[in-house]
């Protein structure tokens, strides 16, 4: 009996319906010849916890046989300024994948991520933070690209002393800087399909600076009258992110806000540690990290080895559609969606033990 | 030329003439088959390039070279090469009348094929009827610069008369090969929301046309994707 049935139940099992069972897209996709030539990229490791999260890039990359070659270069926080090969290096690639550079506090000292992005005028920062199946969070439907004006605002880094025991900061905003930053916000909208735009500013008390970078917003908006735009002041924009995220969709902003409101989304949707993001400019693209970029984490967290080396990947998945290998970029998303989604390899950020290994191996593992 | 059926994915090279006719006589007309190393390598270079772009696994050539030794083998012989150049992808040869035995009977092993001109219309045209018909079927034609979209299999045919005088022609190819386009073109969002929506409505199944057995003109299946568009 059971060797007749064996096969009818094979059969059945084969007959599933193609869009009830595992979810694999097939995609038609006719690329031209020469798409598959490899493509070089930066690589920065940097300090802390950089070098662990850009090292499991590299082996998922390897695993996957990736078309990507990295170039590697040392580059650490305590350098006065970013080398001139790395700069040169990152212009002739087009495209970097780097891990966090440690900022000292205070001082004067300039921070080195902040002097690559203005170096390579890369103006718009991108997170997307959303909910990942699998990885309870208090709400659920959350989808938010936050898309950060990179290079003025209140990081423009104009600080003096005027007298001994007071300082100015100067927060510069310009009419420039604000009108492409809205017409990435909604370009981005416009080709991934969304359905709202918010601009989040201090227009009130702010009324001059931030009233520019609201006027910029609104006439790039009146050029898209499919999406939706409205604005939201940043205090508001806060308490309305921790109570009822769902209704944001894209988000614009200027640099400080930006910051603030990124970190929160990435805190509500599953935290810092897995949230992809990058640093787009006209010629150039940075990935890194999407929520505190910069951070390079506990020495604690890089003597055990336990930093999440999801967010990186799953920047770097970005990375490779960016370079046009979607394929690749598609594996490597279902991969780490699926490693969360089982829940047995997680970091303790995401309420495990695993080490950062363990989550690569089981990335690798998961690959299609 | 490539598409998608039974997801496998076929290619043949468009440039060679699979017969130049010459008349000598009033009685014999003589046919000449060209293969060149030149558009054998590119075919097969493209061929596991895709494959190895797509996250596919395998790769058939599909050849009469028992008979036609040296035009074939030719071919062979530079598909062999670029195999070697991809480890990590099987190649596999079949001769093309056990081929379109292969896919009639058990078209789950095949994955990518590549062909020689002549035999990938055949093999294209059995593999689309067997996944659904040529009228669903997305493909196009690539070269170094260029792209032209068009239905995937049969894509000279301008259908019967009936089909143009009642508008009940299919929709579904020329519109999964324009999302193909809009991918070519990168803009994958919108090609994905293209997809979707065809596929969904295929899946309701309240709005086809006769050669997928229902009895909607084009028009409205037209109107069901704009429907589904998200």
């Amino acid at each position: 009996m059971a060797k007749r049935t064996l096969p009818i139940l094979k059969q059945l099992l084969h007959r599933q319906h193609p869009l009830l069972s595992v979810p694999s897209r097939s995609v038609t996709y006719m690329p031209r010849p020469g798409d598959g030539a490899p493509r070089t990229v930066t690589l920065i490791p940097g300090d802390g916890i950089g070098p662990l999260v850009t090292g499991a890039v590299e082996q998922v990359m390897d695993a996957m046989h990736a078309p990507i070659y990295f170039e590697k270069f040392d580059v650490h926080g305590d350098m006065k300024i970013i080398p001139a090969e790395v700069v040169e290096s990152i212009r002739r690639n087009k495209v970097c994948l780097k891990g966090g550079l440690n900022t000292p506090m205070g001082g004067g000292v300039s921070s080195l991520n902040l002097q690559l992005r203005k170096e390579l005028d890369l103006y718009a920062s991108l997170v997307n933070c959303c909910n990942f199946p699998g990885l309870p969070t208090r709400h659920e439907d959350v989808d938010i690209v936050v898309i950060r004006e990179n290079t003025e605002g209140e990081y423009a880094g104009l600080e003096h002393e005027v007298v001994p025991g007071v300082v100015e900061s100067l927060k510069v905003i310009t009419k420039f800087c604000s009108e492409r930053i809205a017409k990435y916000a909604f370009e981005y909208a416009y080709l991934n399909n969304r359905k709202t735009v918010t601009a989040v500013h201090k227009a009130n008390i702010m009324k001059l600076a931030d009233g520019l970078f609201l006027e910029s917003c609104r006439e790039i908006a009146s050029r898209y009258p499919g999406i939706k735009y409205n604005e939201i002041i940043v205090d508001n924009c806060c308490m309305q992110l921790v109570s009822k995220p769902e209704q944001f969709d894209v988000m614009v902003t200027p640099n400080l806000y930006g910051n603030l409101v990124a970190n929160t989304a990435a805190g509500i949707a599953g935290g810092t540690g897995v949230m992809p993001g990058g640093n787009v400019g006209a010629d150039h693209a940075v990935f890194e990290q999407g929520a505190s970029a910069g951070n390079v984490g506990k020495q604690k967290i890089v003597d055990r080895k336990t930093a999440n080396p999801v967010a990186l990947l799953l920047s770097s998945a970005m990375m490779l559609r960016h370079l046009q290998f979607p394929t690749f970029a598609d594996r490597l998303e279902n991969s780490v969606k699926h490693v969360i989604l089982e829940g047995k390899h997680r970091t303790k950020d995401l309420g495990g033990k695993s080490t950062t290994q363990e989550v690569v191996d089981a990335v690798i593992a998961n690959l299609e | 030329m490539g598409f998608e059926s039974s997801n496998c994915k076929i290619f043949k090279k468009k440039l060679e003439a699979s017969s130049l006719k010459f008349p000598t006589t009033m009685m014999l007309s003589i046919s000449k088959s060209v293969i060149t190393k030149f558009c054998s390598e590119r075919i097969a270079k493209y061929a596991f390039e895709y494959a190895y772009l797509n996250n596919r696994k395998t790769v058939t050539a599909v050849h009469k070279a028992n008979i036609m030794k040296l035009a074939d083998g030719l071919f062979l012989e530079s598909c062999r090469e670029i195999a070697s150049r991809y480890p990590s992808i099987k190649y596999n040869e079949i001769i093309v009348d056990n081929c379109c035995m292969q896919l009639v009977s058990k078209p789950e092993q095949f994955d990518v094929m590549v062909t020689p001109n002549l035999y990938g219309n055949l093999v294209a045209n059995t593999a689309a009827g067997i996944a659904g018909g040529t009228g669903v079927m997305p493909g196009g034609n690539v070269g170094a610069d260029h792209a032209v979209f068009e239905q995937g299999a049969s894509a000279g045919n301008v259908g019967k008369q009936k089909f143009v005088e009642r508008k009940t022609a299919n929709p579904v190819a020329l519109l999964l090969s324009s999302a193909m386009m809009l991918r070519h073109l990168q803009f994958p969002s919108f090609a994905d929301r293209l997809e979707n929506s065809v596929k969904r409505v295929i899946l309701e199944g309240k709005y086809r046309t006769k050669d997928l057995g229902g009895n909607s003109t084009t028009q409205e299946v037209i109107d069901a994707v704009i429907a589904n568009l998200e």
